[in-house]
């Protein structure tokens, strides 16, 4: 059973060296050069201060970015308890960018030194892990895989999560990357919008859809 | 034994991503995990990875690793008593 009161209450999207947050150009890198040196320069501009980010893998800097210039507008989970946030993550590539560097790692058995640092973010979810620690999530979490993005299922799946669990708010969206080829869009849903910050969107698929 | 330290603070900047990390950020002296640095289980397994690859050294136990891996001098004593 869909949920009426459920909203969109917030939406980030960073795709083609752009951040968008609510609908609105928020950065651009105008003289972009690779993933890398662009999530690296959203980091320093957004002054986000977190260590750990440079450990990461392309996949989780992209999702926690995202995440980071979701949430941090205006310390939108504040309101929450750490179970009563929920994070629901998709993309049709898994972490198939480090799977690749892992395995480059190990390919050549005359020169066999497997990266730990690279192993640990051969999952998707890891992304997840990330997200969750930075902000303390205790909620549910699950990441799908699906060939493309699936509002319908999405929409689906989180409002049975807010009829039958704890949760209260829960991020969800799309976070891709495959070689330099990167798209990240998340949004938070809300049963009320208690901050009253920028958006107030019925939680329904075409809705996602459109501000995708 | 200065050089062997420099360029090992530049390779465990390089191999840890310690990116806004310099040279003169790293205490010779002081304590790679938990305090110093704050380094954690995956770099420590990582530090072991690149005394493999980049100095053929091997660390047998994990008694022995605990002292090696203690700070940039114990590594760098590690290396120059094993070459």
């Amino acid at each position: 059973m869909l949920l009426k009161n459920l909203k969109i209450t917030s939406s980030c999207i960073i795709c083609f060296n752009k951040v968008i947050i609510n609908d609105k150009l928020d950065f651009v890198e105008k003289n972009y050069k690779s993933f890398p040196s662009f999530i690296k320069s959203v980091y320093r501009n957004y002054k986000i201060g977190y260590p750990k980010f440079f450990k990461m893998d392309n996949l989780s800097k992209l999702g926690f970015i995202t995440s980071e210039l979701l949430l941090k507008q205006d310390d939108l989970l504040s309101n929450y308890k750490n179970d009563e946030i929920g994070i629901i993550i998709s993309n049709s590539g898994s972490s198939i960018d480090t799977d690749i560097k892992y395995y480059n790692t190990i390919k050549d058995k005359s020169n066999y030194f497997p990266s730990p640092s690279v192993f640990v973010y051969t999952l998707p979810n890891i992304m997840i892990g990330e997200i969750c620690i930075r902000n303390k999530i205790m909620g549910e979490s699950s990441f799908f895989i699906s060939e493309k993005f699936n509002p319908d299922f999405l929409c689906n799946y989180i409002n049975i999560l807010f009829n039958t669990s704890k949760i209260k708010s829960c991020i969800s969206g799309w976070v891709e990357y495959e070689e330099n080829n990167y798209e990240s869009f998340l949004f938070l849903v809300e049963k009320e919008n208690k901050k009253n910050n920028g958006r107030n969107i019925n939680f329904e698929p075409e809705n996602i859809l459109m501000i995708k | 034994m200065e050089a062997l330290i420099t360029t090992l603070k530049k390779e465990i900047i390089e191999v840890l991503n310690l990116e806004e990390m310099e040279i003169e950020d790293i205490e010779t002296d002081a304590p790679l995990f938990v305090e110093g640095l704050g380094l954690d289980s995956i770099d420590a397994l990582e530090l072991i990875v690149l005394l493999e690859k980049k100095y053929g050294l091997k660390i047998e136990t994990a008694e022995e690793g605990k002292k090696i891996l203690f700070s940039v001098r114990t590594m760098a004593e590690f290396i120059k008593g094993n070459k």
